[in-house]
């Protein structure tokens, strides 16, 4: 059988072509690597039933000589992609039975290349959460030790890259929601620029930060999948064109390390540990590390933690027990409507919307919402600016690995700061990357870490270049 | 931030929440909102930003042509609940 595990899309593709397998039996060896490790990972929440249709469909092309980028590729999306005629739920209750009336721009440009689309992974719901725990389902487990979450909110779409089920995902992230699961699973996980990919089509969590993004386990898997969902589109009105980002300055080999950031914090010194030999490491390919002085990053979760909660608590309105999904029948329509979102949400979901409603409450706005939206523009011109000096800006992923399950969810701050060094990304609307970077020992255990790239607007390929060269890919 | 606050922002915000759970809350949020109440301090020197570094626009679409009335409601329609023939049917208001 193929192990999807120890080939990339790009030999995967190439041995389509070259007929050494075909794309039924890849996908044949995907849902049998599923059937056997899913029932303890708990990635998917549904295959689907066409797999190896598409899959067959995939075959034809191939014969005929069609080469799309991932022709007969088993890809696996996230719960809150809508994929026609096929159930989404965003790791709901309240959208329990929602069957998506149209695509996703995202999913259906995977469509366009080829892609067999074998299911919808788990996620916290709504995309709320760094673990999965959130997930109305039951939490994915980590396939580095299955105590342990995969991290979140995209945890199913990166446990299912990492235990071999599928060659690559899609994960939205709004506060690190790709790239801190692919650094507690040993993967590759890049959030676009703002704009850069659509949106249509996604289920929205806080408009002004999410982004859909790859999870792959090379470099080149994620650009491949990149560059297939990536462009302008019109049913997205924050899509830009290309070349809206300015200028080409040139790759100079530069990073930067926000250092007081990364050192103020509580890091697993083994994290740290880990962190010093990456920069030797890309001393040692020939880059320049510069010092970087960041001082309103410390800002940027709380700023997330005002601006998100107030974007979900407006998005959110419209689970309403009318439209679709869950209905609790009550004594009025008021009263549907307390009862409905009552039940249908989760505890974070409902946490963040309360939380929302309060920061957007007169009295408070200023205070709150002005405030944070103020902090916003500061720490987004403060990062500009820094790429003036440095191609890159790079942090670790996460200041410790995967956590075991159960461990944070009595404390919900503690949770949120597992986003410290991803969330920047998000309120400035950056490219960022997370390249693992290794294992360190914890409890007896070897578990993934990984580093955080991050690059102007529009920068992508930087991340791209300086990650292969870290991973020793071929540029 | 007390009980009564989270049971009167739970009105708000047309969510169900029972008593118990909203003295829960009162203290995480307590708790949150000291956190996030940091970006106070960020906001002395917001005169220091180029406003021209803020890259947030809309690129709008055509105003071309609308779809035929009416082909995509059976799809709508179908997700609801409850539903009176091209309606969503809910109780009444008044």
């Amino acid at each position: 059988m193929i192990d999807l595990s120890a080939i990339s899309i790009k030999e995967a593709r190439e041995s389509l072509k070259n007929g050494e397998f075909s794309a039924r039996e890849l996908a044949e060896a995907a849902l049998k690597t599923i059937e056997e490790k899913d029932p303890e990972i708990r990635a998917f929440l549904e295959v689907y039933d066409d797999v190896l249709s598409q899959a067959d469909l995939a075959d034809k092309k191939i014969k005929a000589g069609e080469d799309t980028p991932l022709l007969g590729i088993p890809v696996a999306i996230k719960d809150n992609m809508l994929l026609d005629g096929k159930r989404a739920t965003a790791g709901s209750k309240i959208l329990v039975g929602f069957i998506a009336p149209y695509n996703s721009t995202a999913v259906r440009k995977l469509l366009d290349a080829g892609a067999v689309i074998v299911g919808r992974t788990n996620m916290d719901e709504f995309a709320m959460g760094s673990s999965t725990e959130n997930s109305a389902f039951g939490p994915t487990r980590n396939p580095s030790d299955t105590s342990r979450v995969p991290g979140g909110s995209s945890g199913g779409s990166a446990a299912a890259v990492a235990a071999g089920m599928v060659l690559g995902s899609l994960g939205s992230d709004t506060g690190g929601s790709i790239r801190q699961p692919a650094a507690h699973t040993g993967i590759v996980g890049m959030k676009p620029t703002y704009g850069r990919v659509s949106r249509s089509g996604l289920i929205a969590m806080a408009s002004s930060l999410d982004q859909i993004g790859p999870l792959g386990k090379t470099i080149l898997d994620a650009e491949t999948l990149y560059e297939v969902i990536r462009g302008q589109d019109p049913m997205d009105s924050t899509t830009l064109p290309e070349g809206a980002y300015g200028e080409e300055k040139g790759f100079s080999k530069t990073i930067g390390v926000p250092r007081e950031f990364v050192e103020a914090e509580g890091m697993d010194p083994a994290v740290k540990n880990n962190f010093g030999r990456v920069i030797e490491k890309f001393k040692s390919l020939g880059y320049k590390i510069k010092d970087i002085k960041t001082p309103s990053l410390p800002y940027a979760l709380a700023v997330y933690y005002i601006l998100m909660p107030a974007e979900v608590s407006s998005n959110l309105a419209r689970f309403d027990g009318v439209k679709y999904g869950l209905r609790v029948e009550g004594e009025n329509l008021l009263e549907e409507y307390l009862q409905t979102r009552g039940e249908g949400f989760g505890i974070e979901a409902r946490r963040r919307i309360l939380l929302g409603t309060y920061v957007l409450s007169s009295g408070y706005y200023d205070a709150y919402y002005g405030q944070a939206l103020s902090a916003k523009r500061m720490i987004t011109a403060e990062l500009r600016k820094a790429f003036k000096d440095v191609d890159l800006m790079l942090t670790p992923t996460t200041a410790a690995p995967a956590f075991k399950i159960g461990e944070k969810t009595a404390d919900p701050l503690s949770m949120y700061l597992e986003d410290l060094f991803t969330v920047p990304a998000n309120i400035a609307g950056l490219p960022s990357i997370s390249v693992p970077a290794g294992n360190v020992e914890t409890d007896g255990k070897n578990l993934p870490v990984g580093i955080l790239l991050t690059a102007d607007l529009g920068k992508e390929d930087y991340l791209f270049r300086a990650g292969k060269e870290f991973s020793g890919e071929a540029l | 931030m007390d009980k009564q606050k989270v049971l009167s922002l739970g009105k708000l915000a047309r969510i169900g929440i029972r008593d118990e759970e909203a003295e829960k809350l009162s203290h995480e949020f307590e708790a949150i909102l000291g956190y996030v109440g940091e970006v106070s301090k960020l906001t002395a020197k917001e005169g220091d930003i180029n406003k021209e570094e803020m890259l947030s626009r809309n690129s709008m679409r055509e105003d071309g042509s609308p779809h035929e009335s009416g082909i995509y409601t059976e799809r709508i329609i179908s997700q609801a609940p409850g539903r009176q023939e091209g309606y969503f049917k809910v109780k009444k208001v008044l």
